[in-house]
């Protein structure tokens, strides 16, 4: 614990987000653009799917960090309401907006691959509709917590927000076990996976690199933030005085 | 059906979209940092 009250001081915390934040940025950039070209050209297309199936390459990782996005403001809002980490809060704000876009865009490309694939773009089932909640979800977290900030709140009420969110994840996870329909169940986990290693293996570079460029966006948010925050409190001590 | 379409309209938005997130998220960290910058020296 001690060592996450280190983290938490806004010196401390720019002291290493500066020089890792270009690092994370070039190399997250290095192996998206190889796990990309390798998922598009060295990889057979599937015997079922074609080459519908390199969309996998995209997709799985979109999905892991507009759940793994949420994770990261439950996280950061229970460590705000505990410890009263203004950081925290930060890093809360921060996570939410490519939370979002990264939850939309897992829509978007199950979308593209729904259609070739089931022959719709949309269903109603219980996968899709959960990852859906899970984007208004993320879309009222933003305005809640601008709508906080706007009126000078304490920031509980999008941490307790935050919290009660998560509730979602474990349904978006047990969706196609619960409720099968189109989506198929879950060929991939952290431990083993259905998809053949020939098709698989780039998946592993576009994973590490979205991950590491996700992390820089909100490296480079909570920057703007602090920043933005240091001026306001500067402009207030000017008008005081 | 022509996959192809599907494949690049998938990679083409994502990959967009990350760095058109990315670039803004530059672009409003050096704004602000700036700033801070040009006020703490007046």
């Amino acid at each position: 614990m001690p060592t996450l009250h280190a983290f938490a001081n806004p010196t401390r915390f720019l002291s290493i987000a500066r020089p890792l934040t270009p690092v994370l940025l070039a190399l997250g950039a290095a192996l998206l653009l190889f796990g990309s070209w390798a998922g598009l050209t060295q990889t057979p297309p599937d015997y079922l799917q074609g080459e519908t199936v390199r969309i996998l390459y995209i997709h799985v990782p979109t999905a892991w960090l507009g759940m793994g996005g949420w994770t990261g403001i439950a996280v950061s809002s229970i460590v705000y309401l505990v410890w009263r980490h203004p950081l925290a809060a930060i890093a809360a704000r921060a996570v939410a907006l490519p939370g979002a876009v990264f939850a939309g865009l897992c829509l978007a490309t199950g979308s593209i691959w729904g259609r070739p694939t089931w022959g719709t773009w949309w269903q109603w089932d219980g996968r899709l509709t959960s990852m859906l909640l899970l984007f208004f979800v993320y879309l009222a977290y933003l305005a809640l917590s601008r709508a906080d900030a706007e009126r000078d709140g304490d920031g509980r009420i999008p941490a307790l927000f935050g919290i009660a969110g998560t509730a979602l994840l474990p349904i978006i996870r047990y969706s196609v076990i619960w409720w099968r329909t189109l989506h198929q169940g879950p060929s991939i986990t952290l431990t083993k996976s259905s998809v053949d290693n020939s098709i698989l293996w780039p998946l592993g570079f576009t994973l590490a690199g979205f991950s590491l460029l996700f992390v820089a966006i909100v490296l480079m948010r909570m920057r703007a933030d602090l920043a933005r925050i240091k001026v306001e409190a500067r402009m207030r001590r000017m008008a005081a005085a | 059906m022509n996959p192809w379409p599907f494949v690049i309209g998938a990679y083409a938005l994502t990959l967009g979209g990350t760095a058109a997130m990315a670039a803004a998220a530059w672009i409003a960290m050096r704004r602000a940092e700036g700033q801070a910058e040009r006020q703490r020296k007046k």
